[in-house]
């Protein structure tokens, strides 16, 4: 049973990580390669709290507020550049987000932080725990969805310059994308430091980066279900099979280039496709 | 002295060693149709582009309602009263004719994702939008995607977006180009129809026939200068004009 509760949970954390890529990368077309970096902001910022005695759902603020705080910056940076140079900008941030942690004594410097303290509920309380907040997150985003903010969104996805020729302050919005993606990252890692209760400068790296992409992209840009499904998925597979785990990289890169070479509207638009088909039958 | 529409005073801009606008300066009152003609390359989609703040000039200013807008962004610009249709057409392609326009009179609702938010309802918007699509001669298309469409039916599209943007100065960048005679006709006559108090516009076209049937004044640039100014048919007749722009010798 406590294998089944952690299996669940990790993928809980794995959603609610991808759906806030996806409001980065889906939403408002903005590709990021260093996500993974505010799971870690978010994560280091919880341990450290949870260790000093803050209770564990009190650290989530603080964890969201940091990740937010840098993502704000990374997003003032990256306003003037575009598509490719995004993709490197935004890799940067990881390299640099594990670069600093390792060099730091107060972080845990290469060792990471071990000790974090197992929430009082338990596991079963904490997947619970992480299931609300996916629930939260997932509300959330399809209010912002189904809103003007999600409508100028649309355009900005598609081509920036007309959107801002229809009168869309372009930058806020994205900078808004950004802000509500990495606080969402930011919860994810604290849920995540309390689940795993060791955390490293490694666990949030490149391929973790390469990872929640490949969910998002797999997923069908932008589609809430799709990403879900995908992040579900692609989350258990390697709890399940050691080799998938071993060869991360290198499989969820060939899945990122699979899907936007054969899928490029992922799941969501093969499942679109086929029940047009059917239909059409 | 009544304040001018829109005042251009001195714009020069420079591709690399190109000179694509050379210290132009023109103005247009408030309830005016000004035609806008010269030969391709004459700087005109460039000085569209200045007035919207798309590229900044190497100098000279811009003036909307006495207020210089040279300084603001064009996003500022658009909300201060400014609105362009693309000479090459840019729909949203993954959206319907009807929320391309809608989203464009959406007004203060896009200048802060807060505020947006808060707002779901799109009715209002996309009644505007039914009406500025029926008034292009869209009306029987607003569910379609863009790819459905031809080059003619996108460029009406574009009048359409940009007049959701309920703006002080409309400017059409060749709007007419790739539409039928009829259809060209038509549009003409509705971009006509268009000037009144608080609207004018600005309208570029190669078709000369149109231009010189409804713009009452026309303005003529050749080579990143101004050329002529003023009452259509005399600006026509000018020597300079015809050499210029109609290849003829006077
Ligand atoms: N972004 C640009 N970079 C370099 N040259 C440009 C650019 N835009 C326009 N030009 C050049 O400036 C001149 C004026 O172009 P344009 O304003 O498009 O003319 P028109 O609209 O009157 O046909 C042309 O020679 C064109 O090649
Ligand atoms: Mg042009």
């Amino acid at each position: 049973m406590t294998y089944e509760i952690v299996v669940l949970t990790n993928m809980a954390i794995a959603v609610l990580f991808a759906l806030s890529l996806n409001v980065i990368t889906g939403f408002c077309g903005q590709v990021s390669l260093g996500h993974a970096a505010f799971l870690g902001i978010g994560a280091y910022t919880s341990a450290m709290l949870s260790k000093a005695g803050v209770p564990m759902v009190i650290t989530f603020i603080p964890a969201m507020g940091t990740a937010a705080l840098i993502g704000l910056i990374v997003g003032v940076a990256s306003l003037r550049v575009r598509h490719d140079f995004l993709a490197i900008t935004t890799m940067g941030v990881v390299f640099l987000f594990t670069g600093i942690v390792r060099k730091q004594e107060l972080l845990g410097g290469e060792i990471g932080i071990a000790g974090i303290p197992a929430p009082d509920f338990g596991r079963i309380g904490l997947l619970v725990t992480s299931l609300l907040c996916v629930l939260a997150y997932l509300l959330f985003t399809i209010w912002i969805r189904r809103s003007w903010t999600g409508f100028a969104f649309d355009s900005i996805s598609e081509d920036e310059d007309t959107a801002t020729l229809l009168g869309i302050n372009v930058p806020k919005f994205k900078l808004f994308a950004f802000i509500v993606g990495t606080s969402g990252a930011g919860l994810a890692g604290a849920l995540y430091a309390h689940q795993v209760r060791f955390i490293g400068p490694d666990s949030f790296g490149f391929v973790e980066s390469i990872s929640v992409l490949a969910m998002v992209i797999v997923g069908g840009i932008g589609s809430i279900w799709g990403v879900i499904l995908s992040a579900a998925f692609l989350s258990a597979l390697p709890q399940f099979f050691q080799v998938i785990d071993d060869y991360k990289l290198l499989v969820y890169g060939l899945l990122l280039f699979g899907a936007m070479r054969f899928a490029p509207d992922g799941i969501d638009g093969l499942l679109r496709k086929v029940s047009r088909w059917r239909a059409v039958k | 002295m009544t304040t001018k529409r829109l005042q251009i005073k001195n714009v020069s801009v420079k591709f690399g060693g190109l000179s694509a606008l050379q210290d132009v300066s023109f103005e247009i009152d408030d309830n005016q149709l000004l035609g806008f003609i010269g030969p391709n390359g004459a700087g005109k989609t460039t000085l569209m582009r200045v007035i919207m703040g798309m590229i900044t000039p190497l100098s000279g200013s811009v003036f909307l309602d006495g207020k210089n807008i040279t300084g603001l962004r064009s996003v500022q610009r658009i909300h201060a009263g400014v609105a362009l249709g693309q000479q090459i057409v840019k729909p949203l392609r993954k959206m319907s004719l009807l929320d391309n326009v809608a989203l464009a009179s959406g007004g203060a609702k896009l200048l802060s994702p807060l505020r947006a938010l808060m707002v779901r309802e799109r009715s209002e918007e996309r009644e505007v939008a039914q009406e500025l699509l029926i008034q292009v001669g869209l009306g029987d298309h607003v569910q379609k995607l863009p790819n459905e469409l031809p080059l003619g039916f996108l460029k009406r599209l574009e009048v359409a977006r940009a007049l959701a943007l309920n703006p002080l100065l409309l400017l059409l960048d060749e709007p007419l180009a790739g539409l039928s005679k009829p259809e060209a006709e038509q549009m003409a006559d509705l971009i006509a129809s268009l000037p009144r108090k608080g609207l004018s516009v600005i309208l570029i076209e190669h078709n000369l026939l149109q231009v010189q049937r409804v713009c009452p004044t026309l303005y003529v640039q050749s080579n990143g200068r101004a050329l002529a100014f003023g009452d259509t048919n005399k600006v026509i007749a000018e020597p300079e004009v015809r050499r210029a722009y109609l290849g003829v010798d006077a």
